[in-house]
């Protein structure tokens, strides 16, 4: 594996840092000639995860953190979102399209589902009072070789 | 870049224009803008532009369907318009589609709801 790289950023709970969190990792995976498509659907993946662990997580307790680990290799960048949060309860209602527990606050209940629908696979490790690690991969196709 | 909202009435015909990104931390300031417009003027129906939206997760699908359960429940409609194929993806996978309309671009968005 010739091109491995790693970034870890941590940052408070506030709903501001939403966009800083998927720029951050847009712009660390920048150099590996992503289509526009790719890099917006890894820019939206993490921005529902992020939302979900600011709202959900910590329940808009701002003074918590978040933790972003993105690497990739040749073959799949990863990013791994993680909260230490009131986890989920039942994560096969939550991974459920429409499917949320704050009505109220006018959530979609579509954040796993776009998640799931933009990368290659979604991974849920979560326990009460624990917290929640979301881990998005996406492959990366082998054309790009002819690029170089 | 955060959120820029352009908040116009014509006739009776609230008209949105959204440019930058619609998300969590935006969409508050969305919805409490609509809301305000909504509730006091005579704002009938809705016409929603994504023109210059560059960026919206699931966040911006709440707050567009808490507005068009808001003003269908006044007897109104809502019209989204000049839509980007990544959001286009959002709205398919929600199935908001089979509820609220789209057209092409703002004119036919207003033509549709009877203002020329």
């Amino acid at each position: 594996m010739q091109n491995q790289n790693y970034m870890r950023i941590e940052f408070s709970a506030r709903s501001e840092n939403e966009a800083f969190a998927r720029v951050a990792v847009a712009s660390f995976v920048s150099k590996l000639h992503l289509t526009l498509d790719e890099l917006e659907e890894i820019k939206t993946a993490v921005s529902e995860a992020v939302t979900n662990a600011i709202i959900h997580g910590y329940e808009e307790k701002a003074d918590q953190l978040v933790t972003i680990v993105t690497h990739y290799n040749d073959e799949y960048i990863e990013v791994v979102i993680e909260d230490k949060g009131i986890g989920i309860i039942n994560v096969d209602e939550a991974r459920q399209p429409l499917f949320t527990t704050k009505p109220e606050l006018e959530r979609s209940g579509m954040g796993f589902t776009i998640m799931e629908n933009f990368m290659d696979s979604v991974e849920i490790l979560t326990g009460a009072n624990v917290g929640t690690r979301v881990t998005l991969r996406k492959n990366l196709v082998k054309n790009q070789a002819l690029c170089n | 870049m955060s959120l820029h909202i352009d908040l116009d009435v014509l006739s009776n015909v609230l008209v949105v224009r959204l440019s930058g990104e619609l998300d969590h931390h935006t969409a508050e300031k969305l919805k409490q803008q609509m809301e305000d417009k909504i509730l006091k003027g005579n704002v009938q129906n809705i016409v929603l532009s994504l023109e210059h939206l560059h960026f919206m997760d699931s966040s911006g699908l709440g707050v567009i369907l808490g507005r068009y359960k808001q003003i269908t429940g006044r007897g109104g409609e809502m019209v989204v318009c000049s839509i980007n194929p990544l959001i286009y993806r959002l709205f398919e996978l929600s199935g908001l589609f089979k509820i609220i309309k789209i057209r092409e671009n703002e004119g036919e968005a207003l033509q549709l709801l009877g203002v020329a």
